[in-house]
């Protein structure tokens, strides 16, 4: 049986007491009651369901949580947090260990994380996001050509989205550009990837 | 009264129509809104989801621009703006984190940030029902409404100070202010499905498939929105939506600005109603049908 947990196994406590101090949350007091994953809107596209990430964690699993599909479909709404009855902030929880698996380069689910790069490459360059751009950006890192292409023709007849960027005035740009400058530099100095 | 505004980049893309109807119904209130200068996106959920820092300096940046301009209080249309907003200036009054975002700035950011807050909350503090009811000029009492904020504008509710962060009920004030039946939604703070659009289309598809479906089943004339990536989600996907849950949907998703406009008897031009892909029509139709009506019934009553 693959998804038995071997407790047999000594237990991460660096990789617990690291999920701890990134996301400022007291995960012990969970008991598994199973709030969390009854609210989860996007756990029919998760290996691990959300209590079960949470499990791995108290357990030191650092593997079987960084290496999950389910911390990268975590759509950040916050419905977890919200009903759990120990006031764990879960969605915190799970944005920390995506934050971990990426600096680890454990990408379960590279698609998502193309995405991410694509809409922050828009905004690197002008200072303001933008959709074609980002778009056409993901097509190249993803060589999904045809992703969304059924859209094209109602976005293109009501000029839903525009052919041109929005860049920021006076400069604003190329003090947007310094930021991520900046941050990669930083990444690089401290030996994690950005 | 003029009040600091930040757009948000969806307002000069995907969203114009949001922008061209927040101004356009604002300016009715005697809300003037300024944009700050310079500004730039927060960073939205890519930031975060990639780095908390960058996207706290993506945002401190603005908040900054706005200190400088001896803002006291910032109002965004866009909950995603918003709550990367809120959750930036919450964080750097730490000031260790404070210090780290610092290091990725032109130059040291104001200690003290200018709150942000909702154009919808703004409204609210602006005015009271009776104000815009004053405004009223197009009778909405024959339109079901399934008003909807999605997942951010409420959550998590010690940011977002946006009231119950499962039953928020403001919109359904103003809608109510305007004439309008609302509906109780009971999906009206589930997720959409976000930006997993592009990526991953069954999760916003199947997502957005639900809260299109009650509303359907519920006989909403139309889902009255917040949420600029809700509204492209549930209106310009509305086919990938409806191929997901294999059914079909006419539904229309208008932003809470323009249903308002609409009341105000503000023209589809004035609100960018062009830019719906399920067009707002029948529902005009509706509201024009019911005046007629009323119409009617006032002359057969004198006579």
């Amino acid at each position: 049986m693959k998804d038995t947990i071997d407790l047999g196994k000594k237990r991460d406590d660096a990789f617990i007491t690291e999920v701890e101090a990134h996301s400022g949350q007291k995960f012990s007091t969970c008991y598994q009651c199973g709030n969390c994953t009854a609210g989860c809107p996007a756990g029919f596209a998760y290996d691990r369901q959300v209590n079960q990430i949470m499990r791995g964690v108290q357990l030191g699993l650092r593997d079987k949580v960084l290496n999950s599909r389910s911390i990268w479909m975590c759509l950040s709404c916050s419905t977890c947090s919200l009903r759990c009855p120990n006031n764990i902030d879960v969605a915190t929880v799970m944005e920390t260990l995506r934050h971990m698996a990426r600096k680890e380069k454990r990408v379960a689910v590279p698609k998502v994380e193309k995405f991410w790069f694509s809409f922050l490459d828009t905004v690197r360059a002008f200072g303001r996001s933008w959709e074609i751009g980002t778009m056409a950006l993901y097509m190249l890192r993803s060589l999904r050509v045809f992703t969304d292409l059924d859209l094209a023709p109602e976005a293109l007849k009501k000029q839903k989205l525009p052919f041109k960027p929005h860049s920021i005035p006076d400069g604003g740009a190329a003090a947007v550009t310094r930021i991520f400058k900046r941050y990669r530099e930083r990444a690089k100095r401290e030996g994690v990837r950005p | 009264m003029n009040y600091a505004y930040y757009p948000g980049c969806s307002a000069k893309g995907s969203s114009a129509d949001y922008e061209k109807s927040t101004q356009a119904v604002c300016g009715m209130l005697d809300m003037n809104l300024v944009d700050i200068r310079d500004w730039n996106c927060c960073g939205s959920t890519p930031a975060h989801a990639v780095n908390t820092e960058l996207s706290a300096a993506l945002c401190a940046r603005n908040l900054d621009i706005a200190a400088q301009q001896g803002v006291q209080k910032l109002l965004t249309s866009c909950p995603s703006c918003l709550s990367n907003l809120r959750h930036a200036a919450k964080r750097m009054e730490d000031p260790a984190f404070h210090a780290r975002v610092d290091e990725l700035l032109d130059n040291p950011t104001a200690l003290k940030f200018p709150a942000v807050t909702s154009v919808m909350q703004g409204m609210a503090a602006h005015c009271d029902a009776d104000e815009i009811g004053r405004h009223v000029r197009r009778n909405l009492g024959a339109l079901s409404l399934a008003p909807y904020y999605g997942c951010l504008m409420s959550r998590p509710a010690e940011i977002m100070d946006f009231g119950d962060p499962e039953n928020p009920t403001l919109m359904e004030s103003l809608l109510g202010a305007c004439g309008a039946k609302v509906l109780e939604f009971p999906l009206k703070t589930s997720c959409c499905g976000a930006s997993y659009g592009i990526p991953e289309r069954e999760m916003t598809a199947r997502l957005s498939a639900r809260i299109l479906q009650l509303a359907t089943d519920m006989e909403a004339d139309a889902i009255i929105v917040a949420c600029p990536l809700c509204q492209m989600n549930l209106d310009l996907r509305q086919k990938q939506a409806a191929n997901s849950a294999d059914a079909r949907f006419n539904m229309p998703v208008l932003y809470f600005t323009q249903i308002m406009g609409l009341a105000f008897g503000l023209s589809g031009d004035d609100l960018g109603l062009d830019k719906l892909r399920v067009g707002a029509d029948g529902l005009l139709l509706k509201i024009e049908q019911a005046a007629s009506a009323q119409r009617g019934s006032a002359e057969g009553g004198k006579a």
